[in-house]
């Protein structure tokens, strides 16, 4: 048994192996010397988890996208981060228009809602004119094709919010409701990353009750087993890939305005990082599984922002923080190695049908 | 998608409708006005107007060629039909512009603009132009098609070639300048921008007539110097070509020599990737990884700001090679079992990991941080330094000269047969006993190398590295490039690199929305035509099957 197993290893593996017990041993090695220095407060770490919850939460919902649409077309939608940049980058106009009436400030929970509104519509109908234009005439073509649009369609919509609203850095306004902090006991809470965390719980409650519960998620889910069998049961599979992407357009836009809340400002490039390190953590959980997009996403937020001061700090390595983007492509590239199948593990269809 | 079912008519006005939001599309991102202030015939036409009006023309007949046979004159009405609706579409953007104030949110919707798309005539006046010369490419769509085969051969192309030829303007008088006689004859042609009227007629009758003599000698299968495939004729044609590609900076001059350094650049790194995607089918988004790897050993190797080694560039050439090689292996191991998607992004994390190592302040002792690296050594032969643009424009060729024999080469050897194998279906090629494991590390490493070469370089012609040359937007320039000319196809390289990196430095305004075009063009590419524009064979057959799958067919 032993025998067979060693011979089985090959060279890719000691090596691929080898790699990952060297960087586990520098994170375990890196906490412990930070934790023994004792560098930074329980205040300190109570912030960045914080920070890192609100963070999870805007790629949870990110990553909802990417998670739905692969569920059922088995494909990854590159150009997502575009999809979630052009709700917010739009609904900064009407932001800036709610201001001009004077609603900004005096109906902050309708102005919100409205914000909120535009951003998921405009996310919505982007991913659905990318979904007709760009992806439907494709499907059955070899695997590269269909991948190769989404990349153009990608940096179409990207430069193309730039030469329609100009490559500047557009503020989000900030709400009176939303500037201090909450304390819960001695816990330090900004408002902002309150309202990030409830807000993303809140919607993927709503997107996990919608996909488990109504008819369109039943038929999301029967397409996602088998797009013929759906059909032969009467489910219009054009229409339902149209509401998945829809969907994800819309969970993406909502994100956005949590981001802003969070980043106040917005432009036409602000949909790449977070767009990857939401495809990050739909892998991590486990991609095609939406209670897996949400805790990927929460794991990586946490990582990412506890990350460089548990670890990078006690390496020596200075400004750890620059390398917080690193962190999260190593996790990535090492997820897709060693458990592309994520920490869930198991698609949509598998475990709920 | 639904396709009989529509009338004709329905059909005609949606694409014209379509046709009219891409115009008002290109005007809100700003590449009308960006490109109105370039003639291509002087003081008539503009290519801001060009792209505006193109549309409606493109549609237009795009519509007639696919609708069913029918009588000429319907065809004239259908195709009025189609190239009103656009007309109107723009029409009604004017409209609305003139009473909101769209400026709030769309930057480019200037006065500037509207008097652009009305031509200067006002808002009522320029509607009525609009929707006049919606009527106008509409019946002349319809006038393209009904045309006789050799006369409408000869008129797009003689049009074509008299666009071409008024906006390559600067590029053509610049060269001819030293032509003595004739460069006085040439320079007739040309106003300030663009050709002058008088000029773009003469061409067009001259174009036009010898295109009409040569369509009606109608022979496709002569054999003339350029398709002979005799052995001793082929060779003169490479030698030709060598000497013209020998001779070309000191004719081209200093300014536009950097263009052509740049393209050799990315033919270079074209070349390595095309072996990585097109022969081996592995989809690498971090290409710019190793073209980095290449340019920082050399900075280090011989800059003596850092001081380390204080080599010379041909002592450090070796260093540099071998570690892109040797990284192409490290990016290939982990990633050996993936596929499709996710090595793309897999790949793209590691480009990104790449850059974001070289910007921190971690690794600034030894790397620059944002600084970059100063004071690179130029390579040196003899005496001959290689420093001005032109000297080094040779080095690129020589690089790319040993880069694209070996890709020839290695295309139809063992190797690159297993690449292709792998690429069609990895599970088959395993069973055939291909192993996978060194084929794919050599893929990946031969790229690395080719990439490392070009970074060695480019660190030798700017004598300086910075880690913000080295942005995924390089690799998306040589992804876009390899796959426009066609993916596995070393002329479609070449091809890929003229049209994508030459194109935007001959006309400036293009620079800004060069990723816009880039993408689209992916896109219009892969609905269109996946296989690129000089398609290598075998993959052309393959793509061509797929079109008979009901899944792939449009509407």
């Amino acid at each position: 048994m032993i025998r067979n197993w060693i011979q089985r290893i090959t060279l890719t593996d000691v090596i691929v192996w080898g790699v990952g017990i060297l960087i586990l041993t520098g994170v375990v090695w890196g906490s412990i010397v930070t934790l023994g220095i004792g560098k930074y407060s329980t205040a300190t770490w109570i912030d960045l988890t914080i920070s890192g919850l609100a963070l999870g939460g805007v790629y949870a919902l990110i990553a909802l996208g990417y998670t739905l649409v692969y569920g059922i077309l088995r494909m990854i939608n590159f150009a997502h981060s575009e999809v979630f940049m052009s709700g917010p980058f739009t609904a900064t106009f009407a932001a800036q228009a709610l201001i001009a009436i004077g609603w900004w400030n005096r109906y902050p929970w309708l102005s919100l809602l409205i914000v909120m509104a535009v951003a998921a519509a405009v996310s919505s109908s982007i991913a659905i004119l990318l979904e007709r234009v760009a992806y439907r005439p494709l499907r059955g073509a070899p695997r590269l094709v269909p991948l190769i649009t989404a990349i153009g369609a990608s940096f179409f919509l990207q430069y193309t919010f730039r030469g329609l609203y100009g490559s500047g850095l557009k503020a989000y306004p900030e709400m009176e409701i939303f500037k201090g902090v909450w304390m819960l006991g001695s816990v330090r809470i900004f408002k902002t990353q309150a309202a990030a965390i409830v807000g993303a719980i809140v919607m993927m409650l709503i997107l996990y009750g919608i996909v488990q519960y109504t008819k369109l998620g039943k038929a999301m889910r029967s397409v996602s087993e088998d797009k013929e069998v759906a059909a032969l049961m009467g489910i219009n599979v054009d229409r339902v890939i149209t509401s998945t992407f829809a969907l994800g357009g819309a969970s993406a836009g909502v994100a956005g305005i949590l981001y802003l809340l969070l980043f106040p400002v917005a432009n036409f490039f602000m949909g790449f990082f977070p767009g990857l390190k939401a495809f990050t953590a739909a892998v991590l959980g486990g991609i095609g599984n939406v209670p897996g997009a949400f805790l990927g996403a929460m794991v990586l937020g946490l990582l990412e922002s506890i990350g460089p001061n548990l670890f990078l700090d006690g390496l020596g390595v200075p400004a750890a923080g620059q390398l917080k983007d690193a962190i999260a492509f190593t996790i990535l590239v090492f997820i897709l190695i060693f458990r592309p199948s994520g920490i869930l593990g198991e698609r949509l269809t598998q475990t709920k049908a | 998608m639904r396709t009989t079912s529509i009338s004709p008519w329905k059909q005609a006005f949606q694409s014209g409708l379509l046709g009219g939001a891409i115009a008002v599309l290109l005007a809100l991102v700003g590449m009308v006005a960006a490109f109105s202030g370039r003639y291509i015939v002087s003081g008539v036409f503009t290519m801001g107007q060009f792209l505006f009006l193109a549309p409606i023309l493109f549609l237009a007949y795009m519509t007639l060629r696919r609708a069913p046979q029918m009588p000429p004159f319907r065809l004239l009405q259908t195709g009025m039909v189609s190239g009103a609706a656009s007309g109107a579409v723009i029409a009604v953007f004017v409209l609305i512009g003139s009473v909101v104030n769209l400026r709030v949110m769309f930057i480019n919707a200037s006065p500037q603009l509207y008097g652009i798309l009305t031509f200067n005539q006002g808002v009522g006046i320029g509607a009525l132009i609009l929707l006049v010369a919606g009527l106008l490419l509409g019946a002349l769509a319809a006038g393209i098609i009904l045309l006789p085969e050799r006369t409408r051969k000869t008129i797009v192309q003689a049009a074509l070639w008299v666009f071409t030829i008024g906006l390559l303007r600067d590029l053509i008088v610049t060269v001819s300048f030293r032509w003595g006689p004739l460069a006085a004859i040439i320079k007739q042609f040309f106003a300030v921008s663009g050709l002058t009227p008088v000029g773009a007629a003469i061409l067009i009758a001259l174009i036009g007539g010898i295109r009409y003599w040569q369509l009606g000698k109608n022979d496709p299968h002569a054999v003339t110097f350029f398709n002979n495939t005799k052995p001793t004729v082929r060779w003169l044609r490479l030698g030709l070509a060598g000497v013209i590609l020998l001779l070309l900076p000191p004719i081209l001059g200093i300014f536009f020599s950097e263009i052509l350094d740049n393209v050799a650049m990315y033919i270079l790194m074209g070349l390595g990737l095309n072996i990585v995607v097109g022969f081996a089918g592995l989809l690498d988004l971090g290409y710019v990884a190793f073209f980095a790897i290449g340019a920082y050993v050399m900075g280090v190797m011989t800059s003596p700001e850092l001081g380390f080694f204080n080599m010379t560039w041909w002592e450090a050439l070796p260093f540099a090679l071998v570690t892109s090689f040797i990284a192409g292996v490290i990016l290939g191991l982990p990633v050996l079992r993936l596929r499709g998607d996710y090595l793309a992004i897999v790949t793209l994390g590691f480009g990104e990991i790449v850059r974001l190592l070289v910007l921190s302040d971690w690794l600034r002792p030894w790397l620059g941080g944002t600084q970059g690296i100063q004071r690179i050594a130029q390579p040196q032969i003899g005496n001959f330094v290689f420093n001005t643009q032109q000297e080094l424009y040779y080095l690129f060729l020589a690089g790319l000269g040993i880069v694209a024999f070996i890709a020839w080469r290695l295309k139809d050897s063992r190797l690159g047969r297993s690449w292709m194998a792998l690429r069609e279906d990895e599970d088959v090629a395993k069973a055939m006993g291909i192993n996978h494991v060194t084929t794919k590390l050599l893929a990946f490493a031969t790229g690395a190398l080719f990439s490392g070469l070009a970074g060695t370089i480019f660190a030798a012609k700017l004598t300086s590295v910075y880690p913000h040359s080295m942005n995924f937007l390089v690799s998306i320039n040589v992804l876009s490039l390899i796959i426009i000319g066609g993916m596995g196809s070393i002329p479609g390289v070449f091809v890929g690199a003229l049209v994508l990196i030459a194109a935007p430095e001959l006309l400036r305004e293009f620079a800004e929305f060069r990723y816009l075009v880039y993408g689209a063009l992916l896109v219009t590419m892969m609905l269109t035509k996946p296989e690129g524009l000089w398609p290598e064979e075998r993959r052309r057959l393959e793509l061509h099957e797929e079109e008979h799958s009901p899944a792939v067919s449009a509407d």
